[in-house]
């Protein structure tokens, strides 16, 4: 519809596989120990491990996620961008030296060094399994959507490839491939992106965006009296005011047999019509966009800005601007969003987006997605419960934490945590320019807005787009890979020769790490298939909810209070683990997915950690002075001496 | 039970040190974080007011971000003094 298969893309992204596969077998006939499997021999510079930090933590949620938010929400997107950096101060301050001294392979060995518990090894791999899973999900859904427009082919393909492709690089050198892999995607994500905020920032801002040459959508506005007959009489009312579309504030007209709506702005004189976009699903299950098939392409993007001002003074563009001069035209001028409204009729049910023109100091503030501006105590909680999610989640990431294990020292656990921080904060500074680019470019698409950072490279032409789109696939590839990587040491390590107590060789801890990572691959191709259409962000909040809940509180008790037992821990993780996804279940997203009105749902909230986060210590401080008695350790702020 | 270190790790006699300024260091972060988000729950009108030009929400976005960074360079420089001092 308003995508371009581009065989540059398919290239660039056959070329990438096919490199990151020769470079996986190349180091594969290095890695016969399970120390260089599961942590690439605990020798990566930290310099490398930074920029792989970056490459293992920017996943499709941050680049293609929060770009569409921020296209879509303004700053409300942003903050999530704001929140996650927050979790890297955590991990830094907190969390990344105490890891290094304490875990081997897996965040279960960090939890579980001073105890030798079985339920800690159970509880904590059965939480790296659920938070990595609850992770792969979206990131293999995020697959098959960039494969269905960029190449054409089904989602389930685009699922398989991603899926085959990184538990090869998995099972052939485990974490040694994975970080170089993650190496170059994070050091090509952050190039690129720079490039294209640069690019943006020359092009400036205009009333009147160009997409590759293309001229944008000229939106007409109709004019009636009060009986809604009009000035323009070539258009034919066939969904009047008293109808179901009117009731609704819209009319639907006819010319040249083509059906519009338009939204209802009533005047001194009687109503100004504005053109909407609307989609149409019928009875029979067929969907029309702006009342055609899809082959027709008459669904276009969208993004404009109707008032452009700079210094006070009313513009048609800015030409080249800085990276300053850029926000501050924005904030002065007036920029349409995009409104969505319901109709149901007997035909079928039309979703209908429309014009809101909207001042910039308002999309450069929170409000738009998250309601703060006269919110009731629950809309208050569920903001800052999400606040608190996204800033403690990060540090509590199994698939991020085992990056700590692949340095040789904790100077260099430390050194490539500030390299992360660095990266990441820029990359995040980017997704500001790159959202509000995407949201003044006519480069949106309403159906889907994960599409908005590929979209805007595409206004500046096909190249730009081949490497964004073929960028955007590695992106899933280095996140997956990091993720396969934890979930099969918390299968062979954790489960297999900790809990179960099997006994088993370096070389067969290595086979079994690789079986496992083949399994992890192919349950993580088969949710990829299950959950398509899935919001690509939506899940990846549950890790975030779920990791922050059950991870987070026993490792800092565990560091930071000497009096933490084994019961403790394992109490802290079931309670944080059960009590987060108990509270998920029962949300009001969740009552919308099961088909149910949200306002019956349980309980009136989305994010559960400032419930759960809690509950988790309480259980830990509970449980773990009633054990006092069964184990006592020491605390655990000095190296273990080995 | 095979949890220690994936490599040898020679005795760090600044740990301590190290845990101190990282808790009081994570303390200052999280309550610039903290009121940051106060603000917007109770205070949102607040967010809008135009600072250098740009909304105070956008000053308080980079300067979070950034303040994140100069922290960690900080804390490291700190660090690798105590290392030198103590581990010598």
């Amino acid at each position: 519809m308003i995508y371009t298969q581009s065989p540059l893309a398919i290239g660039l992204f056959i070329a990438f596989v096919l490199f990151v596969l020769g470079l996986s077998f190349y180091l594969a006939r290095r890695t016969s120990s399970a120390e260089g499997y599961y942590a690439a021999g605990g020798n990566i510079h930290w310099m490398t491990n930074g920029i792989a930090f970056a490459g293992d933590y920017l996943s499709a949620a941050s680049f293609l996620g929060i770009c569409g938010m921020i296209a879509t929400s303004g700053f409300d997107g942003w903050m999530y961008s704001i929140g996650y950096l927050g979790g890297w101060v955590v991990a830094l301050f907190l969390i990344a030296e105490p890891m290094k001294r304490l875990g081997k392979y897996t965040f279960t060995d960090a939890l579980d060094s001073k105890f030798n518990s079985k339920s800690i090894q159970l509880m904590a791999a059965i939480s790296t399994l659920l938070v990595s899973v609850f992770y792969l999900i979206p990131q293999m859904v995020g697959a098959g959507v960039l494969v269905q427009p960029l190449m054409g082919l089904p989602h389930w393909v685009g699922v398989c490839i991603v899926g085959v492709v990184v538990t090869l690089i998995v099972a052939t050198a485990g974490m040694a491939s994975t970080t170089y892999v993650q190496f170059f995607k994070g050091a090509m994500l952050l190039i690129v992106s720079t490039t294209m905020v640069v690019m943006v920032l020359f092009r400036g801002l205009s009333v009147t965006p160009e997409n590759d040459g293309q001229p944008y959508h000229d939106f007409t506005t109709l004019y009636t009296d009060s009986a809604l007959v009009l000035e323009d009489s070539s258009y034919r009312v066939i969904a009047g005011l008293d109808s179901i579309f009117g009731e609704k504030g819209f009319v639907k007209l006819e010319r040249n047999n083509r059906e519009s709506i338009w939204k209802l702005h009533p005047t001194d004189e009687g109503y100004r019509l504005e053109e909407t976009l609307f989609t149409t699903r019928l009875n029979d299950g067929t969907r029309l966009f702006n009342g055609a098939p899809a082959e027709e392409g008459r669904f276009f993007p969208v993004g404009h800005i109707k008032e452009l001002r700079v210094g006070g003074e009313e513009v048609a563009a800015t030409g080249p601007v800085g990276p300053f001069g850029f926000l501050s035209a924005l904030t002065e001028s007036t920029i349409v969003l995009w409104g969505t409204g319901y109709v149901s009729d007997g035909d079928g049910i039309t979703t209908i987006y429309y014009q809101k023109p909207t001042p910039g100091s308002q999309v450069l503030r929170p409000g738009l997605r998250f309601k703060v501006d006269n919110a009731t105590p629950m809309e208050k909680f569920n903001f800052m419960s999400l606040m608190l999610a996204l800033f403690c989640g990060t540090a509590a990431l199994p698939h991020i934490l085992i990056r700590y294990y692949t340095v040789p020292s904790q100077a260099a656990a430390r050194k490539s945590t500030i390299v992360a921080i660095a990266g990441i904060g820029f990359f995040y500074l980017l997704t500001l320019f790159m959202g509000m680019g995407a949201m003044t470019s006519g480069v949106i698409n309403l159906l889907d807005n994960n599409m908005s950072a590929p979209l805007l490279a595409l206004s500046f032409g096909v190249f730009l787009f081949a490497i964004i789109s073929s960028l955007a696939f590695a992106t899933v590839l280095g996140t997956v890979a990091g993720l396969i990587v934890a979930s099969s040491g918390a299968i062979a390590h954790d489960l297999l020769d900790n809990f179960l107590g099997l006994k088993m060789t370096d070389r067969v801890k290595v086979r079994a790490g690789k079986i496992s990572a083949l399994v992890v691959g192919a349950i993580a191709i088969y949710l990829g298939i299950v959950f398509e259409g899935m919001n690509v962000s939506f899940l990846v909040g549950w890790a975030f909810a779920v990791a922050a809940s059950a991870n987070l509180p026993a490792i800092l008790m565990l560091l930071f209070w000497s009096k933490t037992t084994a019961r403790g821990v394992a109490a802290s993780i079931t309670v944080g683990l059960f009590s987060s996804l108990g509270l998920i279940l029962m949300s009001p997203d969740m009552w919308l997915r099961y088909g149910k009105l949200p306002a019956d749902a349980p309980i009136q909230f989305n994010s559960p950690a400032l419930i759960s986060m809690p509950l988790a210590f309480a259980a830990l401080i509970v449980i773990s002075l009633l054990t006092q008695k069964d184990v006592n350790i020491g605390h655990v702020t000095e190296p273990s001496g080995n | 039970m095979g949890h220690g270190p994936a490599v040898k790790l020679g005795k760090d006699n600044a740990a301590s040190f190290k845990t101190s300024l990282g808790i009081k260091m994570f303390f200052g972060y999280a309550l610039f974080y903290l009121l940051f988000v106060m603000l917007n729950v109770f205070y949102p009108k607040s967010m809008e007011i135009i600072v250098f030009g740009q909304t105070a929400a956008v000053v308080w976005g980079f300067s979070l971000i950034i303040l994140a960074f100069v922290m960690a360079v900080i804390y490291n420089h700190f660090c690798t003094q105590a290392e030198k001092r103590y581990n010598n």
